[in-house]
């Protein structure tokens, strides 16, 4: 495995916390780095309160209304407060699945939306809604399925004489592509309001959620968070190699196995609310850990960057072409893509290999 | 297409090549009955045949066919020649095999360029949106190849993010300009349908143009895959063979996806179905690619008609979803991929 050209690891202080047999340790950089983080995604998330549909508000008139005064109650409470929510919590959840994935298969390409994930999670969806006609949870049960088989679907197609960083990517790209193909004709099939229903949602929008949607999603994900939060320290290990891992009396395959669901689960979560939403989950883990200064892919800072990424191209996606809301996607969708190009483009400019 | 190994005689391919080229024919043929055929309100060849013959001038079958079908036909040959051989021209000149218009982002530029000049004023007459299209594909695959031409996947991947940032800009766009989002809402999918009033004469003259460059530069073509140093040494220019090649592909995708929008994959398919039968050689790939893309093109649209008989697939649509697969085997057959 060579290691991705980056910045060589710092060397940091540790800071290590211990209640009986639980211990937690982090390096001090990446503490920092996650307290700034945080600030950043609420400074965020008010600057969303503030704004949203194209109206300003005061901030301080944001703050008195959180507490329950003011006029603004209503709009900041029930129809902006939701959407911002929704924005950190989902943004948390695609850059924790993003690092979870990007460390599995030791790739910074490795991410969900790459290989297909969020299209076979909207797939699974949209089954739901056409065919099934369940209720949330049905819709959550298929969207999950349908990630998991896209993802399995990829794996077994780019397994090969070597499972090589790039084909995986244009495996990923060939299965995207046909799961879109049939997710626009399940759309087009489908009734006039479904298919106008799914329109927005097929690029990934948060225009227009209310609590009653983002409860369960939110709920949901709080609980997979927990997963590779426990996991961490046996991750940890595992990014120093195989053979070192099992030494030190990791269990490889049911790790694998636990961290697979909750990452499957977090990305098919937020899809089955806010449709796919890509990008978020490539860029966030590689980002936080240029940010942290790590020398392997750390969750505390992917989940937080993801947060600050998916609130603020809300923001934008509202702002940039008020009164036109565009779908959170959209924006997403191009900053990632520029990112991937100077992602590419340095590595051309290293002359070095590809992404191992 | 494959001879019998366990000793059979087989065939020279010299004398073989024509038989296959005289299959593909039929086949393209067999395509042409059924676009005029097939659709919402299926009509019998005979029917076809004298609304042709302009018997029944006036009936119900004579319009569909002189009316729709007919146009949309056309359409897709050329269009499908045009994506099939930008697609073997691409493939053959980079010497990479995942090399395709859609894939390297050319359609999307074309259509990002398109957009822009609607949204400017500019795309209104079809020279205009001609030139722009030619234009945003010119610059688009400039681009990628500066970025990721080291490796034929990174090649593919720099491609597909371009044409990413592309069409979420260009979304944008439309979704700001209600005019310029009606004007593009199904243009944007890539499909025939809604096509058939336009008229074609322009986009067909410049396609048919470009496919005889095309087969004009099969011979300097030909001699470059053997190398530079060969090919300099059979007397050929090879800085100048390769800007034809360029300019051609980015007339023949810009024009493609002026009329019909972007349709990935086709360019992709066409040359490995082609490859096999032509046996190494350009001017045989180039007849092959000819006919098929045409072929592959109507099937598409033959199958987007009949899974939704009420409305209309877009035939990129069904081109993805046929194409991507060829993509992965395309991949895989690249077996030892510097990683």
């Amino acid at each position: 495995m060579s290691r991705p050209a980056a910045a060589p690891p710092v060397l940091t202080r540790s800071v290590v916390l211990r209640m009986g047999s639980w211990s937690f340790r982090a390096g001090r950089r990446t503490l920092v780095v996650s307290g700034a983080l945080l600030v950043a995604a609420m400074g965020v998330g008010l600057l969303g309160l503030c704004l949203g549909g194209g109206s300003w508000t005061a901030p301080g008139e944001v703050l008195a209304a959180l507490a329950g005064q003011g006029d603004s109650v209503v709009v900041v409470r029930e129809w902006r407060l939701p959407r911002v929510v929704a924005g950190l919590v989902f943004g948390a959840a695609l850059g924790l699945s993003g690092a979870v994935f990007q460390s599995l298969t030791r790739n910074p390409l490795g991410s969900p939306d790459v290989v297909g994930l969020d299209a076979g999670a909207y797939t699974g969806a949209l089954v739901a809604i056409t065919v099934l006609g369940g209720g949330a949870a049905t819709l959550a049960g298929s969207s999950v399925v349908g990630g998991l088989l896209a993802a399995a679907a990829v794996y077994v197609l780019s397994l090969g004489s070597r499972l090589s960083g790039l084909r995986l990517i244009v495996v990923g790209i060939a299965v995207n592509a046909m799961l879109t193909a049939l997710n626009s004709w399940i759309v087009l099939r489908a009734d006039l309001d479904v298919a106008i229903a799914a329109t927005g949602w097929s690029s990934g929008s948060l225009n227009g959620l209310d609590w009653d949607e983002i409860a369960v999603p939110i709920a949901v994900i709080a609980a997979l968070a927990l997963l590779p939060a426990a996991l961490s320290p046996a991750m940890r290990q595992t990014a120093l190699g195989d053979e070192q891992a099992v030494a030190s009396g990791v269990r490889l395959n049911p790790l694998r196995l636990l961290l697979v669901l909750a990452g499957v689960g977090c990305t098919a979560t937020v899809t089955a609310a806010a449709g796919p939403i890509m990008f978020i989950a490539l860029a966030a883990p590689q980002i936080g850990r240029l940010l942290a200064g790590t020398a392997g892919v750390a969750l505390a800072p992917a989940a937080l960057v993801g947060a600050v990424l998916l609130s603020a191209a809300d923001v934008v996606a509202q702002v940039l072409l008020a009164p036109v809301a565009l779908p959170v996607g959209v924006v997403t969708t191009v900053i990632g893509g520029c990112y991937l190009i100077t992602l590419l483009a340095g590595k051309a400019r290293a002359g070095g290999r590809s992404a191992a | 297409m494959r001879t019998d190994p366990s000793g059979r005689r087989t065939v020279p391919a010299a004398r073989r090549r024509p038989v296959v080229l005289a299959a593909f024919v039929l086949l393209l043929l067999a395509a042409l009955v059924a676009s005029v055929c097939v659709g919402a309100r299926a009509i019998a060849p005979a029917d076809v045949w004298r609304a042709l013959a302009g018997a029944d001038g006036g009936g119900e079958a004579y319009l569909i066919v002189h009316d729709v079908r007919g146009p949309r036909t056309l359409l897709a040959v050329c269009v499908g020649a045009a994506l099939g051989v930008a697609g073997t021209l691409v493939q053959t000149l980079t010497r990479n095999p995942l090399a395709e218009p859609g894939l390297l982002g050319v359609t999307s530029g074309a259509g990002f360029a398109i957009n822009v000049g609607g949204l400017l004023g500019l795309a209104g007459g079809q020279v205009g949106q001609l030139a722009l299209a030619s234009l945003g594909a010119a610059l688009t695959a400039v681009l990628v190849y500066t970025l990721g031409s080291a490796e034929p996947l990174r090649l593919v991947l720099t491609g597909v993010a371009l044409s990413a940032v592309l069409s979420g800009i260009s979304l944008g766009l439309r979704l700001t300009l209600p005019d310029v989002f009606d004007r593009y809402r199904f243009w944007s999918i890539g499909s025939l349908a809604g096509h058939e009033h336009a008229p074609l004469a322009l986009p067909a003259a410049t396609i048919v143009l470009a496919l005889v460059g095309a087969v004009l530069v099969t011979r300097p073509l030909n001699a470059l895959v053997l190398g530079d140093e060969a090919a300099r040494s059979l007397g050929g220019n090879v800085v100048r063979t390769r800007v034809a090649v360029l300019v051609l592909v980015t007339v023949l995708a810009g024009a493609a996806t002026a009329v019909a929008g972007p349709i990935a994959f086709l360019g992709l398919m066409v040359p490995h179905l082609a490859r096999r039968p032509a046996g190494g050689s350009i001017p045989w790939l180039m007849a092959y690619t000819m006919v098929l893309g045409p072929v592959l093109l109507l099937a598409s649209d033959v199958v987007a008609r009949v899974l939704l008989p009420t409305g209309e697939v877009p035939v990129a649509v069904v081109t993805a979803f046929a194409g991507a697969p060829a993509l992965i085997w395309a991949v895989r057959r690249r077996g030892r991929v510097a990683a």
